[in-house]
Order: C-alpha cells, then structure tokens, then sequence
C-alpha cells in the first residue's frame, strides 16, 4: 500500500516501549525453540548437563523404524486429505459464491462450524459415530475425520479468492457463447487456482499437525507423527524428541519462505 | 447475477459434512441424554446435572478463567507487537511477519514440548536459580496452572497478532499524521486512533485465541498437572478412561454451546466490520 511508504519517516508504533515489547515476545516466541534445537545435539541423556556435541539423537532418530512408520502414514493420511478436501472444499466454495440456494445462511454457517467447533468435541463426536457403525478404526476413519474439518478451510481459502474475481469475466465468457461447464473451466479455474493450491496446502498441514481429533479417531496401525511424539513426550523423553522438533522447525521454516518467495514472484 | 441453483456442486461436499460432522453432533446430542448409553431407560437430564457437582463446576470455571488470561496475556504481548510490525518498514514487515508465521506452522505438539527445556526439573530457568544459589531445590514450574495458561499464550498468540496487523495495515495513515500534527502525542494517538480503528482486528483476535484456548486438551495434558486440568482434559477421560460416554457427551455439548455463544456474541456486535476468517488464513 502507498500509503504505508511515508511510515519510516513519521515512526508510528516504532516507540521504545513498542520496539521492547516486541523484541520480548520475539524472544518468548523463539527461546524455548531455540533451546529445544541445542540440545538436540547433546551428547547426554538428561538435559541438565552438557556432554558434548553430538549427532547421536539424529542417528538414533534415523535408525527408529516406528518413527517412520509413523511419517509413512502422517504422509498416506496428509496426502489422502489433501485431494479428499481440495476438490469438496472447491466444490462448495463455488456453489456458495456463484450460486443462489435457499437457506443460503444455512450452508454458510455449516461451512464456519468446523473450524469454530473445539477440535476435543469434534475429535469425541466422531468416535461416537465410527463406534455407532461399528466402523473399524485405522488410516480410512483419521482421514475422514480430517476431510471433516479440511473442507471448511479449504472453502474459505477457496471464497476468498473468488470473491476478488471480477464477475464481468464470467459474464463476458457467457455473452461469447460459453457454457457454465466452459466458464468454470476456461475462465474461473484459471484465475483461482493459486486459491486452490494454498486451500490444499493448509489442508495438508492441518493433517500433518493434528494431534486431536487423529488421537480419537486412530487404531492399531495408523499412528502418525503427532501421535508418536505425544507418547515420547509422555512416556519417556530423551533428546531424541528434540532431534525430531528440530527437523520438523527446519521444515516449517523452509515451507513458510518458499510459500512467501513464491508469492512475492507472482506479484 | 447468481446463477440457479447447481446441486452438483452442492451436493457432495455437503452430503460429506451432514455424514461426518452433523450426524456425529447429533450422536452425541442424543448420548448426553441417555443413562450412559443405555437406550432402554429411556432420557434423562442427569448428565447436564452433573456438571453441578463441585468437583466439575471448578473444571469449568477453571477453564473459563484460563481462556480468559490466555486471551489477556496474548493481547498484552500481541497488540504492541502488531503495532510495531504493522508499521515498520516493507522489508522489516515481512521479515517480522514471517517470524510470526512460522511457529503458527510449527507443530504444536512439538511447541508445546519446547517449554520442557525452560520450566523443567532441569530446565534453564531452574539451572540458573540452582546455579546463582537463590534456591536449593528446583522449582516446581512444569504441571502448573502457571504453566498451562504460558502454554496457551504461547500456542495461541499467532492468531492474536495476525488479525490485529490486518486490522491496522488498513489504517489510514495520514489520520494519524493529521493527528500528530495537531499536536498529539504517540500515546495520544495510540489511544485515541489506533486502539479504536485496530478494534475489529482485537476483537476478531481475542476471539481466535479465547476458543481454542477454552476448548484445550493438548496444553492442559502436557503442562498441566493434577490441578490444572481443563473441561477438554474431563471430556477425554470420559471417553477413554472412565468411559461415561453419556457424561464426555453432555460435557462436550455444554462445551460447544459456550462457544458458540461466544462467536454468535462476536458476529452480532458488528458483522460489516468483522472481517472474514478467509482472510486471515
């Protein structure tokens, strides 16, 4: 925004105390993270000495077979999710913005629930249903529980993009004789398909990071990532937990610029 | 111009939600009625009235006033860092916001685990009390009430800062100046134009982190301990230990209509001002 550029010049929001603040929530944000990565490379077992520099957690992380096993499936469900809720997802978001229903409001508040709903609810609920059908737990049931709460957000990202789509496209497209089939696959596909890959990307990370609701809705044979973590955390820690959190932070940080560089290409 | 009405576009994902989130709502509406499950004797309201019963009350309340300074705590730490990020220079802005992206795209789990290495036994905090000889014993930091609000704040504070440089980036900036020229102050306009225009993105923001944080079940059970459960924590044991499937019903029920008051509460008091969840994701 142009507006913005006078800014360095007057120092809003630039204040000492402002620029102390943010400095210290910097520092609450990355402390315990950067902490966590440090001693993934200690030698020792307990956190409380340092015995040296070491790769041995990584080692030892490379060599645990559960753990990938458990990726294996973080990947198999994250992946599954992924196509599962990027087409419903695109689907309702087109139906909700290019067409007229009756209770209009209806549709729209289901489409919010899922991402307003706690997931500790949702996570239960759908348990009482696989139990009610007797649906055996395992990777199909955690996918379908993801799908449930994928949609949503895949929808939204998806209405956002729409709604910034000039309509006259569309009417133009109609007027020279293209069908509604030819208009959504020649005019409004082309245009909102960064929309649709960044829904499905956020899907793919709300199942990769969901410990919840796969938690409840899991059985023998589909531990994921999260899940495995959770038991290191809760029966047993060691570094190489650490070992794990640095990797993962790694990845995140990689996924989160890539994103921004690919987005600031495109502009 | 809305064309007619498609049903094959509606249909499937609608068909999948009604299959996979209403009907399991429904599920345990109807459970949290039931004498645990059992259809034969017919409803009754027991399950509601449990939640009366002191020792789940103080569940509750509990949760309520850790939501609460959960969304106080981000609000204190989120707003000056919004207000600094917001207005910093093109580069300085999208580095900052990234540094606030990337923990938000960082497991949580994981982030959660990472306060382990600051409040444990042999945490840094502890280290350095034992090793300056303030203290003798290390602290008891971890499984704390102390720790699970921490935990919170720290989970949540994303979805507070975000909302609120949304809220600011569409600030005016030549009223502030037209404000400063005038002769007000920093503080002056800090209180007067930005708190105010900022407001939908506090509000919005306050909102994001108070939910997630009253219906918690991942800090609670990793730093909380005995006396710092939440309703999230009662809802699992329910369902996985005590198996009162009934009781984790009327819970979860009870759970999800607060929040739903609560966002309801939210879209009522300005709807054209409230920004859509869209866009901040």
């Amino acid at each position: 925004m142009s507006h913005r550029d006078a800014t360095s010049n007057v120092g809003f929001g630039q204040g000492k105390s402002v620029s102390i603040v943010t400095i210290s929530g910097l520092v609450f944000l990355y402390l315990p993270i950067f902490i966590l990565i440090v001693y993934s490379f200690n030698d020792s077992r307990f956190s409380a000495s340092w015995n040296g520099f070491s790769f041995k957690w990584y080692k030892i992380m490379w060599h645990d077979g559960p753990l990938w096993t458990a990726i294996k499936n973080t990947l198999i469900i994250a992946t599954a999710n992924t196509l599962v809720s990027t087409f419903l997802g695109t689907l309702a978001a087109l139906a909700l913005s290019r067409h007229r229903y009756r209770f209009m409001g209806v549709y729209h508040k289901i489409l919010h629930m899922p991402i307003v709903i706690p997931d500790v609810v949702q996570a239960v609920s759908l348990l009482m249903l696989f139990a009610f059908f007797h649906f055996t737990l395992g990777l199909v049931s955690v996918i379908l529980a993801h799908a449930s709460f994928s949609i949503s957000f895949v929808a939204l990202v998806v209405m956002a993009k729409l709604s910034n789509l000039d309509r006259r496209l569309e009417e133009a497209a109609m007027d020279l004789g293209a069908n509604r089939f030819q208009v959504l696959t020649q005019v409004i596909l082309p245009n909102i398909w960064p929309g649709i890959l960044a829904g499905g990307l956020l899907a793919f990370t709300l199942s990769i990071d969901d410990f919840v609701i796969t938690f409840f809705t899991s059985g023998v044979g589909s531990t994921t990532l999260p899940l495995k973590i959770y038991s290191m955390i809760k029966f047993g820690i060691t570094p190489e937990i650490n070992a794990i959190s640095t990797v993962l932070v790694l990845f995140s940080t990689l996924a989160v610029s890539s994103i921004h560089l690919f987005d600031r290409e495109k502009k | 111009m809305k064309i007619r009405e498609s049903s094959a576009l509606i249909l499937p994902p609608y068909f999948f939600l009604t299959v996979f989130f209403i009907l399991p709502v429904l599920i345990i509406l109807i459970l949290s009625f039931t004498h645990n499950r059992d259809w034969s004797q017919g409803i009754t309201l027991k399950n509601y009235l449990l939640i009366l019963d002191p020792l789940y009350l103080k569940v509750l309340i509990r949760s309520l006033i850790f939501a609460v300074l959960a969304t106080l705590g981000s609000l204190l730490i989120g707003l000056p860092m919004a207000y600094y990020i917001s207005f910093s220079n093109p580069k300085r802005k999208i580095l900052l916001t990234l540094l606030v992206l990337v923990p938000f795209w960082t497991n949580f789990l994981v982030r959660i685990f990472a306060w382990f290495t600051i409040l444990g036994r042999q945490g840094l905090i502890n280290s350095f009390l034992l090793w300056s000889g303030i203290i003798n014993e290390p602290l008891q930091l971890l499984h704390t009430s102390g720790a699970v609000v921490l935990g919170l704040v720290y989970g949540e504070i994303p979805f507070m800062i975000l909302p609120i440089i949304a809220a600011m980036d569409r600030m005016d900036i030549s009223l502030l100046e037209a404000a400063t020229n005038l002769g007000a102050n920093r503080f002056m306009v800090f209180k007067k134009l930005v708190l105010p225009l900022a407001s939908p993105g506090i509000i919005a923001g306050s909102i994001f982190v108070f939910i997630p944080a009253l219906g918690s079940f991942v800090v609670p059970d990793i730093l909380g301990g005995r006396d710092s459960f939440m309703i999230g924590n009662t809802i699992k044991n329910q369902f996985m230990t005590v198996r009162d499937w009934s009781f984790g019903s009327s819970l979860s029920i009870i759970l999800m209509v607060l929040v739903l008051l609560g966002v309801s509460a939210y879209l009522r008091q300005g709807r054209d001002q409230s920004m859509t969840l869209g866009e901040y994701l």
